[in-house]
């Protein structure tokens, strides 16, 4: 591929304290994917997004973003963080949460006018929240809490997208509305990068896929990585193969 | 010495352990600010209890007093079942209006009451020798010192008969309750423990600084050992030479012994923060250089061993790829490198770097974990 | 109203009514941010922290000039607070321990250093322990000018950053990844919150400053949405507490005012828990028992409706107890939901009867079920 990967991780080493975290990971994400990050609980999947994103200082390794560190890149890249470590009683609307999705652009001390309040108007209205614009958030189910924090992202317009489990504990309806929004994504150009944790929906709703415990297991496209073999060496002997070949995890 | 010096020291002596045992337990559950809310909270209870039976060192009086401090709890736990606000925001509203209710009655009846204000923030630890026990007109020491023995002696029986209980419901309240053992009456009754301390300790140190005596010995300990034995002992000694140091030191300065215990106190937490063996500062920043140069070289094996066998083997092993790719300055690398070297994990052949069995054998261990 | 007539003609008492507001309301507005951040008791490690920095600022200095003292006791509760955070950073010692440990010691160290002024025999060190419980009636103009410049500062810098603010407050990661310095952000406002703080210890005291600090934003909190409103709100509210709590105090004798603003403030918390709209305790009570009457009066209506085609005639009456015996304890709420919708009636004493527009609804309920 000559293109410039729209992410390209290489050597990151991630360590909390003496724990190490990540162990000297490789990963290149090609432009235009959508990619699932899968591996099991610890595996690291939250600390590679939060590191490409500068969120946390690697022991060791270089991230960069289309080509360049990020830095100076951030404005190509657009975060929807767990929905759980936001407190959703904080006194604020739906419209509001979504327009700080205009900050970055804004920068400092400016304060969002008439057309951020649009953008953000517009992007509700891609996730289908348009009437619950003005609502206090605490006032959302889980699926609308996530759709807003999927708003808050394309207003960003950004041409990376990191995702961190946005299809945890949403509706059936919310899901579907999520993937075709990923699938819009990728059909515009857009790179996303998904924390995913549901191994029955990967062949399906993605294309390229990452399989992370630690180290990096395998990474490619979906049909080449998605193998028995990879998810044993991901999840150890956790996986139990169904007769159709799919997989699922085993608690 | 004289005979009220080494009477005021054991009083002392008495309320820090007293403090101390409890405290243990408030430190490892993550309610020490629990004791700062009780102690306040104490004080309209003992206000309204010394009105009626006049005596600061009276059982009744404690007993009366004490069960404000299990009323704050109670308000506590129920502003902050309202979900209207937060446990944090719940305390903090609870205790400042209960102290705010004492310290007015204490200022409007100030004719009345032998109380001051002084006495609510410093504790009357100078004059407690003054106020004697006499049993059948013999005189058989401070009043203070029998209070204190009896609440140091209940708290020890407590401890002592729940420390099972105690212990599960500290650790693993969810097996402590699957087992049948109550946690929330462990809880209450720990509660209840703390507000009879903090009574008896209030006569001697004042409101605030009980809670120095009841924290920051057992913080320091928690930072000594492992082990709750250990760390109740600990405790225990830690806080009765806080109260010791701090006693003498009032002496040499001329000031407020109350206050003198708790910067004595605040001394000992700080040279455990600094100089714990383990969980010290200064040993915390030798082995976090350490960890540093032993992570690096893991990370370098491990960086070999990955690619090992690749087409870009060659590539990566350089020593200058390392430079650019692991983000490592020059010197730094070379330092790692060296000390990898020196521990038999890589061999340098001809510019490029090769991993040794043993050093092999350290990268899967380390992957694997 | 005398005490109105002398706030326009009394300069003393203007001057504390000035002080207690100016206080009430920085310690409000940013105060919201503290209840928000659940931050709370931090302020009161802070406040606490802050009485050594005030005794050795004038043990130093020798001087009371307001600036200086509020200076101490700006630089020794941030230097309080920020052990609180090297504390829980780098050992395993929790927030709740490092915080008590913080704000008992430097009371304590405070506490000796305040004995040790008094005893040295100087006319000029009295007064210092007013810092203890506050005294309004202390104030003087050259206080309060501090007080304003001060507080004018903290409002001016979360008026600027309000943006910022509202992002570190919400969702910090977010912000670090929009390239906001979320660590400064932490810092600065941390600050601001001290400041906020020492601006009122002169009035309230160190003891109980911190109940400045939570209840106003708490309070304001149940009655809005909105950050901006609850912003607004609890200035609001600090201003009400201080200056009422000050006035009381400065207007009776052996009022200390520090209790006494605190006490103001803890009506405005009670009144805002038990009343605010939506989210008070009081709407939430009747919001239940209309749920639990509404609930009652359909397994009553029926039940009545049962027991009727028990006995061919559906207007036949039936004692309560009958009823009661399969609906349960709650039938006298469910009843009389039905008798104010029209659809059963008292018969006598205590037999009721469904009404044909009673009967028309149980049908319906029933037919929609099967």
């Amino acid at each position: 591929m000559s293109e410039t990967p729209a992410i390209e991780v290489s050597d990151l080493t991630v360590a909390y304290g003496a724990t190490p975290v990540l162990w000297d990971v490789d990963l290149t994400v090609p432009p235009g994917v959508l990619m699932a990050i899968v591996g099991p609980n610890g595996a690291g999947k939250t600390t590679l997004i939060k590191a490409i994103l500068g969120l946390i200082r690697p022991a060791a390794g270089r991230v960069l973003v289309q080509g360049r560190p990020y830095d100076v890149q951030r404005r190509l890249v657009a975060y929807v963080p767990q929905r759980r470590t936001v407190d959703w009683d904080f006194p604020t609307s739906v419209l509001d949460v979504v327009t700080m999705g205009r900050y970055g652009a804004l920068g400092w001390i400016r304060r969002p006018g008439r057309r951020d309040r649009r953008l953000a108007l517009e992007a509700l209205e891609q996730v289908g929240m348009t009437e619950l614009a003005h609502r206090q958030i605490s006032q959302l189910s889980g699926g609308q809490q996530q759709r807003v924090f999927l708003a808050r992202a394309l207003v960003q317009d950004a041409s990376v997208y990191l995702m961190d489990e946005p299809f945890a504990g949403v509706d059936a309806t919310t899901e579907r509305a999520i993937v075709h929004l990923l699938r819009r994504l990728r059909e515009t150009g857009r790179t996303v990068v998904v924390v995913h944790h549901d191994l029955q929906t990967v062949e399906e709703y993605f294309d390229w896929a990452t399989l992370l415990n630690v180290r990096r297991i395998a990474s490619g496209p979906v049909d080449e990585v998605f193998t028995e073999q990879n998810l044993r060496l991901t999840y150890g002997g956790r996986v139990a193969f169904l007769a159709e070949g799919r997989s699922a995890v085993v608690p | 010495m004289t005979a009220p010096q080494l009477e005021i020291q054991a009083i002392a002596a008495l309320v820090a352990a007293a403090c101390a045992l409890p405290g243990v337990f408030l430190v490892l559950r993550r309610m020490a600010l629990i004791s700062d809310a009780i102690s306040h909270a104490l004080l309209p209870g003992i206000v309204l209890a010394f009105f009626l039976v006049e005596d600061l060192t009276s059982p009744l009086l404690v007993v009366g007093a004490a069960s404000t401090g299990l009323v704050t709890v109670l308000l506590v736990e129920l502003l902050k079942r309202t979900e209207l606000v937060r446990e944090d925001a719940a305390i903090g509203l609870v205790f400042p209006v209960l102290f705010s209710i004492g310290v007015i009655l204490i200022t409007r009846f100030a004719g009345d009451v032998h109380l001051d204000v002084d006495a609510v923030l410093l504790g009357e630890l100078a004059f407690a020798p003054f106020d004697r026990f006499v049993v059948a007109g013999y005189d058989v020491g401070p009043s203070a010192l029998w209070l204190m023995s009896g609440i140091l002696a209940l708290n020890v029986t407590f401890i002592v008969l729940l420390y099972k209980e105690l212990k599960l419901a500290t650790f693993d309240a969810a097996l402590a309750t699957a087992l049948g053992l109550s946690p929330a009456l462990v809880h209450y009754g720990l509660m209840a423990l703390v507000s009879v301390t903090a009574v008896g300790a209030f006569d001697a140190v004042g409101s605030i600084l009980v809670v120095a005596l009841m924290i920051a010995p057992p913080a320091a300990a928690y930072l000594l050992t492992d082990r709750l034995p250990v760390m109740l002992g600990l405790a225990t000694l830690l806080g009765v030479g806080s109260a010791l140091g701090g006693y003498w030191l009032a002496h040499w300065l001329d000031a407020s012994i109350a206050g003198s215990m708790a910067g004595a106190a605040g001394i000992a937490f700080a040279l455990a923060f600094l100089l714990a063996p383990e969980r010290g500062l200064v040993s915390l920043a030798r082995r976090r250089l350490r960890q540093r140069w032993e992570f690096a070289q893991g990370a370098l094996a491990i960086h070999l061993m990955q690619h090992e066998g690749s087409p870009e083997a060659a590539e990566e092993s350089r020593i200058e790829h390392l430079n650019r790719h692991l983000r490592w300055d020059p010197d730094f690398a070379a330092r790692v490198v060296r000390g990898a070297q020196r521990r038999g994990l890589v061999a340098r052949v001809d510019g490029s770097l090769a991993l040794t069995d043993r050093g092999r054998a350290v990268a899967r261990e380390l992957v694997v974990r | 109203m005398s005490i109105v007539r002398d706030l326009f003609t009394d300069h003393t008492l203007r001057t504390v009514a000035l002080g207690a507001a100016t206080l009430g309301i920085v310690a409000g507005a940013l105060g919201s941010f503290a209840v928000l951040r659940r931050q709370s008791l931090l302020g009161d490690a802070t406040s606490h922290a802050a009485l050594p920095g005030i005794a050795l600022a004038f043990l130093v200095s020798g001087s009371k000039a307001p600036l200086t003292l509020v200076l101490g006791a700006a630089v020794a509760g941030w230097i309080g607070t920020l052990l609180v955070m090297a504390v829980v950073r780098t050992t395993r010692v929790k927030y709740d321990s490092a915080l008590g440990i913080v704000l008992s010691v430097f009371f304590g160290v405070g506490l000796v250093l305040l004995t040790i002024i008094q005893k040295r025999a100087d006319a000029a060190q009295a007064g210092l322990d007013r810092f203890l419980f506050g005294q309004a009636a202390s104030l003087l103009e050259r206080d309060l000018i501090t007080m304003a410049a001060l507080g004018g500062i903290a409002l001016a810098a979360t008026v600027l950053l309000w943006k910022e603010f509202k992002l570190l407050t919400f969702d910090p990661d977010f912000g670090a990844s929009l390239g906001f310095a979320v660590r400064r952000l932490d810092v600065l406002l941390t600050a601001l919150l001290v400041i906020a703080i020492v601006v009122g210890l002169q009035t309230v005291g160190v003891v109980l400053m911190s109940a400045m600090v939570v209840a106003p934003g708490a309070a304001a909190r149940q009655w809005t949405d909105r950050l901006g409103v609850m912003v607004v709100l609890a200035a609001a509210f600090g201003a009400l507490a201080g200056v009422s709590g000050a006035l009381v105090s400065s207007e009776a004798s052996r009022m200390p005012t520090g209790p006494t603003i605190v006490l103001a403030a803890g009506v405005v918390v009670i009144v805002s828990l038990f009343l605010a709209p939506r989210r008070g305790l009081v709407w939430r009570w009747l919001a239940d028992y209309r749920n639990r009457r509404r609930l009652g009066a359909g397994v009553a209506l029926v039940d009545l409706y049962r027991l009727a085609e028990q006995h061919d005639t559906l207007r036949h009456a039936h004692e309560e107890a009958a009823i009661a015996a399969t609906a349960g304890a709650r039938v006298r709420h469910g009843l009389e939901e039905l008798a104010e919708r029209g659809w059963a009636e008292r018969v006598d004493g205590d037999a009721w009867a469904l009404t044909p527009a009673g009967r028309a609804e149980a049908e319906r309920r029933l037919g929609g079920t099967g």
